[in-house]
C-alpha cells in the first residue's frame, strides 16, 4: 500500500515561488497524471517526489515519512530522454537493476543467481516486445524502443512509485498508442503508484485514474515571481484498472 | 560551378592529396641535399639517402663496438619502457583520481583547484627537482612523464565524469545503485573510452618529456641518442631517429584508436 500525502506544501528559491499551499492525498495503485503550463511547478512536484528537491515549507509524506533526500528504488524514474545506459546492451541494461540490488560488492551475478536474473530480464523484454534487439546497444534502438526499454527498466525492481517526466514528448504520435497499452499492461501487473507529467491533455484524460492541474491562482503582473502554482484541479477518472 | 566547399575528392584522389606534401617535402630534401654535396662533399648537413642508409644499417642491425648492442634497438627499448610505464602510471592517477574528483562532491571540493594548480606548473621546470629528490636514474624520467601527463588526464576525466547525463546518475540510485555500485556499473566503464582519447591526446606532451629527460640524463634511448650524435653534427644519425620517433608516436596513436573502435564499439560516434 503506498499512499502519498501532500499538505500545506510550499517551495521557493529565493524570492521566486514555485509551488504555493499545495494540498493532495493520493491512494494505492492511482495513475495520477499531470498537466498544466511551462514553467508552473509541475517538474518541480516530481522532482520533490524522486528526492533531489526538498519542500521548503509544508509536509510531504510517502507512506507517512517525509520524503527521503535522494533517490531511491522504491520510486524508479523514467525521464524523456538520456536515462539508459549507453555501454551496456539492452539485456544489460533490463539486468542491472537486479544486479545492484543483490550484489551489493561487485554489481555483478554470477552462477544460478544470474540465471535467475537473466530468466526475470528476459520475461520482462518480451513482454516489451524488444527480444530481437537483446544484444544491440540503446544509440542503434528507435526512439520508441529506447522508452520501452526504459520503462521495463524502471519497473524491474518493483517500484512503489513510477514516476513518468513527458516520457512519450519526444516521440512520433504513431508510437504512443503502443506505449500507452504497454505502461497500462505494466501499471496493472505491478500495481505501483503513477505519476506522470505530459503536455497532452487526451492522454491524460486516457491513462489516468486522477488528472491534476497545476496553475497559477493570484498572478501579479507587477511581480510575477510572487506568487506560485498550486493544484487547481483534481479530477478522479474512470482510468484504465484491470478487473482483476 | 559548384562553391569550393561542396567539390569533394574521390577516394583515390584523396588518398594522392594525402601523399602530396609528403612527396614534395621527400622531392625537396633530395633537391637540396644533392646540391649541397655537389658544392662539398663533405658536407654534414643534408645527408646523400645512401649515407642515411649507411647510418641505419650501422645502427639498427649491426653490433656497436664498444657495447656490442643494436643500438637503434637498445634505444627504442629503453624509450618504449620509459613511455609506457610514464603513461601506465599516469592514465592509473588518471583514472582513480579524476573518477573520484567527478563523482565525489567533497572530493571535488578539496582536490580540483590543487590539481588544477599542479597542472599549471611547467613539468620541466620540475625536473631539476626531480634530479635533486629521485636521482638521475630512470625515476625521474618516468617521473618527469607523470607530472607533465597526469595532471591533464585527471582534469579531462573529471570533466568527463561530471558531463554524463544526470538523468543517468538519478537513474542508476532509482535502480538502487550505491556510490560504489554507481562508480564500477556506470562511470568507470563510461570512462575507459575517454582515457584512451585522453592518452591520445596527452602521447605528444609524454614524448617531450621523455625526450627532455633523455637529453639531459641518461646512457641509452632515442631522445639520448640524439643529442649525444648532435655532437658530430651527425645528421645521418638523426634523421632516421626523428622518423623513428614519429612513427613510432603515430603507431601508438594508431593502436589506441583501434583498441578504443573494437573494444568501445559502443562509445564510436554515429552507431
Amino acid at each position: 500500500m503506498t499512499q502519498v500525502t501532500v499538505k500545506h506544501m510550499w517551495k521557493e528559491y529565493g524570492g521566486h515561488v514555485v509551488l504555493e499551499n499545495v494540498n493532495l492525498h493520493v491512494g494505492d495503485h492511482e495513475f495520477v497524471t499531470i498537466v498544466g503550463a511551462s514553467g508552473c511547478g509541475k517538474t518541480t512536484f516530481l522532482r520533490m517526489l524522486l528526492g533531489i528537491e526538498a519542500p521548503s515549507r509544508g509536509e510531504f509524506l510517502i507512506d507517512g515519512r517525509p520524503l527521503p533526500g535522494e533517490p531511491g528504488p522504491d520510486r524508479g524514474i523514467v525521464f524523456q530522454r538520456y536515462s539508459l545506459f549507453p555501454h551496456l546492451t539492452v539485456l544489460q541494461n533490463l539486468l542491472l537493476g537486479l544486479e545492484l540490488k543483490d550484489a551489493p560488492l561487485t554489481g555483478r551475478l554470477f552462477g544460478a543467481a544470474r540465471r535467475r536474473a537473466l530468466d526475470k530480464a528476459r520475461t520482462l523484454l518480451a513482454a516489451i516486445g524488444l527480444e530481437a534487439a537483446a544484444n544491440k546497444h540503446p544509440a542503434q534502438l528507435s526512439g520508441g524502443m529506447q522508452q520501452r526499454l526504459s520503462i521495463a527498466q524502471s519497473v524491474i525492481r518493483e517500484p512503489k512509485i513510477l514516476l513518468l517526466d513527458e516520457p512519450f514528448g519526444a516521440l512520433d504520435p504513431g508510437i504512443t498508442a503502443d506505449m500507452h497499452e504497454l505502461i497500462i499492461k505494466l501499471w496493472n501487473a505491478h500495481k505501483m503508484t503513477i505519476f506522470m507529467v505530459t503536455h497532452d491533455l487526451k492522454e491524460s484524460f486516457a491513462l489516468g485514474t486522477r488528472l491534476l492541474v497545476f496553475d497559477k491562482v493570484r498572478i501579479d503582473p507587477q511581480a510575477p515571481e510572487a506568487f506560485g502554482a498550486t493544484i487547481t484541479y483534481n479530477i478522479p477518472l474512470k482510468g484504465q484498472r484491470s478487473a482483476s | 560551378m559548384r562553391r569550393l566547399i561542396n567539390r569533394r575528392p574521390g577516394r583515390g584522389g584523396a588518398f594522392g592529396l594525402g601523399l602530396l606534401p609528403f612527396i614534395l617535402v621527400i622531392s625537396a630534401y633530395l633537391y637540396y641535399s644533392h646540391q649541397r654535396l655537389e658544392a662539398n662533399p663533405g658536407d654534414k648537413l643534408l645527408p646523400a639517402p645512401a649515407s642515411i642508409g649507411a647510418a641505419i644499417h650501422r645502427y639498427a642491425l649491426e653490433e656497436d663496438e664498444r657495447t656490442g648492442d643494436y643500438l637503434l634497438w637498445t634505444d627504442t627499448r629503453a624509450s618504449l619502457e620509459r613511455l609506457g610505464m610514464g603513461l601506465a602510471i599516469s592514465a592509473a592517477i588518471g583514472l582513480g583520481l579524476g573518477l573520484a574528483i567527478g563523482v565525489v562532491p567533497y572530493l571535488r571540493a578539496s582536490a580540483a583547484p590543487f590539481v588544477a594548480a599542479v597542472s599549471l606548473v611547467p613539468p620541466l621546470a620540475v625536473l631539476p627537482i626531480l634530479f635533486i629528490a629521485v636521482g638521475l636514474g630512470e625515476l625521474a624520467k618516468v617521473t618527469l612523464i607523470v607530472v607533465g601527463v597526469a595532471p591533464v588526464i585527471v582534469r579531462d576525466l573529471a570533466m568527463r565524469t561530471a558531463e554524463l547525463p544526470t538523468e543517468q546518475i538519478i537513474k542508476a540510485q532509482t535502480l538502487g545503485a550505491s556510490t560504489w555500485q554507481l562508480v564500477l556499473r556506470v562511470v568507470l566503464p563510461q570512462s575507459w573510452p575517454r582515457l584512451i582519447d585522453a592518452l591520445r591526446l596527452s602521447l605528444g606532451s609524454a614524448w617531450l618529456f621523455l625526450i627532455a629527460a633523455e637529453a639531459i640524463a641518461s646512457t641509452e634511448g632515442l631522445g639520448f641518442r640524439i643529442f649525444l650524435v648532435r655532437r658530430y653534427l651527425a645528421m645521418d644519425v638523426i634523421l632516421p631517429y626523428v622518423a623513428w620517433i614519429t612513427l613510432l608516436a603515430l603507431a601508438m596513436d594508431r593502436l589506441l584508436r583501434l583498441v578504443r573502435a573494437k573494444a568501445f564499439a559502443w562509445a564510436e560516434p554515429g552507431v
